[in-house]
């Protein structure tokens, strides 16, 4: 057994593990606030990448410019979904929810492939290039980087989600919205809100993932991989989300380098498998009670 | 205008088809499908047969999420399984097809109870995201099974049926067309059963309709072998249909697509899957028929094909769920109400 092998594969898990975690509480967020499975997480944050792309290589913006707009078009893009696709949805079964969710993944794939071609596209380089190492081990730049602006981003999140207005009024509104509203939140605006945060978060992850591997317009599938974490850690968890992401980067990262890359998603599937037989809603999920 | 349906036994009450009228319509479609391969061109006996394959998973899917309500989505991947059999006996053992197509149906039974097991800890979203890993998993033995050829798959001879090959699809069409009446019909009775009810209550409340004695592990787990076996025997088809079987024929996608056709069909109708697949099917080749009409005026649209198909699937996913959530079926009863009101209600 190789010891610092095992160690830098581990580490490079890690920093993966570090992006599906953001891109997790992303989707966390939706859940939470409005009992939606986002399916199309995984669109929107390639969406995010090549918007990035767009602004740097097509309108030729410098890259601390593109950041923000990249963000902002999330946002955007949140609340339009939310008030014209998820809204109307409001009150029919969860399934129908998902299934609108997977078509408008369906339908960013498309536009995005209209827009831009289906090769894949490399990212303008900005993330610093020297090679870092941890003790003895090696961690690819980009790797430590993104994960360092993801346990950021994440952080900000927690904050906000404890501290901040917005935040609060997510959670009140998360755990009764009845009462949520009869407090005066505006539990619509709520909604929204999270779809908001949700897309802008999505977004910049599009961004780091993009500049790490490139973008194309598969790059959807993230967010299987992200589906699996927080299925994991449980729908309605942040904490779920952080632990889910590690531990799913992780896991593939092993399985990848130890059996072969074809058995990262089988590994991370039999995981999946494993915790829905286990323990069906996740690591930290909220166990829902059935009432007849 | 309809008048006077009385309905003087029980059996004239529970008839799949309660009027002449009916019988006389079902008499001229078979007539139709008698006539079709010798009036219409190859491409659309190809097309048909297509269809007819289409037809017999979804409403295989059908009774599963339709009717059960337990949401699948590895209806395609039990396809493969039923696709990969096939296979594996023409070329291996070189049984007649029937048999094969009926193994086929069991083998993917077995798997879909192995896969259907799940669904007794847990439901709704839990539930087809363990269908989506039973998928990937089914995609991984595919290609590193030596059994089932690697990622190169398996090639295999047309069936055959006394002496005469089948390799055209107008010879097919002899096959797939009668299998999947079959199919569908079996189906539709299926609800008149006390099996299918027990589905239809499970579906509709299934603490509710454990409470009233139907074992629900029983159930679910024989949803889910019906429904496996119909994506088997459709899978079958599929291989004797294209034969060639590769892992990347059966993608995740495709299943959502089976989904996507009860959806804009209407879920848990018989109708509504045999709407649904057939519209399904046929959207991306009238697209690809307009990008035909086009290209004199716009030389690189077939480049823009592929974005657009996609783009119009989503799109009809949204729209069915948003503005007609009853599907197809449900449009096709609002023009059988308006005739049968005709001069009453205009």
């Amino acid at each position: 057994m190789d010891w610092l092998y095992l160690t830098e594969v581990a580490l490079a898990g890690l920093g993966a593990g570090a992006l599906y975690a953001l891109t997790g509480v992303a989707f966390v967020l939706i859940y939470k606030a409005t009992r939606v499975v986002n399916l199309a997480i995984g669109e929107i944050l390639m969406l995010g990448g090549y918007v990035f792309f767009g602004l740097v290589a097509g309108a030729g913006l410098s890259i601390w410019a593109a950041i923000p707009l990249t963000i902002l078009a999330g946002a955007a893009l949140g609340v339009l979904v939310e008030r014209t696709l998820i809204r109307p949805m409001l009150g029919e079964s969860p399934i129908s929810v998902f299934m609108v969710t997977i078509g408008l993944g369906s339908i960013l794939a498309g536009i995005v492939e209209l827009a831009w071609g289906a090769d894949p596209l490399r990212l303008p380089e900005f993330i610093p290039n020297t090679p870092i190492f941890l003790g003895e081990a090696y961690v690819a730049p980009k790797v430590a980087y993104g994960a360092i602006i993801a346990a950021l981003l994440i952080a900000g999140a927690v904050v906000a989600l404890r501290f901040s207005r917005g935040g609060v009024a997510l959670r009140a509104t998360a755990r009764d919205q009845g009462a949520a509203y009869s407090m005066g939140i505006d539990v619509g605006r709520v909604f929204s809100l999270s779809w908001m945060a949700a897309c802008a978060t999505a977004a910049g992850a599009g961004v780091i993932v993009g500049a790490i591997g490139g973008i194309s317009p598969t790059m959807g599938i993230f967010g299987l991989s992200v589906l699996v974490v927080v299925i994991v850690g449980g729908l309605d968890s942040v904490a779920g989300a952080l632990v889910g992401g590690l531990l799913i980067g992780l896991v593939e990262a092993l399985a990848g380098s130890f059996l072969g890359g074809e058995y990262k998603l089988l590994a991370t599937f039999s995981l999946l498998i494993l915790i829905l037989m286990i323990r069906p809603y996740g690591i930290f999920g909220t166990h829902e009670i059935e009432r007849l | 205008m309809r008048i006077g349906t009385i309905k003087l036994s029980y059996a004239t009450d529970e008839a799949l088809f309660d009027t002449r009228v009916q019988w006389v319509w079902l008499g001229l479609l078979a007539l139709g499908l008698m006539i079709f391969p010798f009036v219409a061109g190859p491409y659309w006996v190809y097309l048909a047969c297509l269809v007819a394959i289409n037809v017999a998973s979804a409403t295989g899917l059908n009774i599963l999420t339709g009717y059960t309500g337990l949401v699948s989505l590895g209806q395609a991947a039990f396809m493969g399984v039923g696709a990969y059999t096939v296979a594996v006996l023409e070329t291996r053992v070189g049984t007649p097809f029937f048999i094969n197509l009926l193994l086929a149906g069991g083998m993917t039974a077995a798997v879909g109870v192995v896969f259907g097991i799940p669904s007794l800890r847990v439901k709704g979203l839990y539930l087809a995201i363990a269908t989506i890993a039973a998928s990937m998993i089914l995609h991984f033995v595919f290609a590193h099974w030596p059994l089932t050829g690697g990622t190169r798959g398996l090639s295999m001879p047309p069936a055959g049926f006394l002496g005469i090959a089948l390799d055209q699809p107008q010879k097919l069409y002899w096959l797939i067309i009668p299998v999947t009446a079959l199919m569908v019909l079996g189906a539709a009775n299926l609800f008149r059963t006390r099996v299918g009810r027990a589905f239809i209550a499970v579906r509709d409340r299934d603490i509710s309709a454990e409470v009233l004695g139907i074992p629900l592990l029983q159930t679910k787990l024989t949803s889910f072998a019906l429904s496996s076996f119909y994506a088997g025997v459709a899978g079958g088809m599929w291989a004797y249909f294209f034969r060639v079987v590769t892992p990347e024929s059966f993608p995740l996608i495709n299943s959502i697509f089976y989904l996507a056709a009860i959806i804009v069909g209407g879920m848990g109708t018989i109708l509504g899957g045999i709407l649904g697949a057939t519209f399904m099917t046929l959207v991306p080749e009238i697209l690809k028929l307009v990008v035909g009409w086009i290209t004199p005026w716009m030389p690189d649209a077939l480049s823009l094909l592929a974005p657009i198909r996609t783009i119009v699937f989503g799109a009809l996913i949204v729209g069915f769920l948003i503005f007609e959530p009853q599907g197809l079926a449900e449009i096709w009863q609002r023009i059988r109400r308006f005739f049968h009101l005709w001069p009453f209600r205009t």
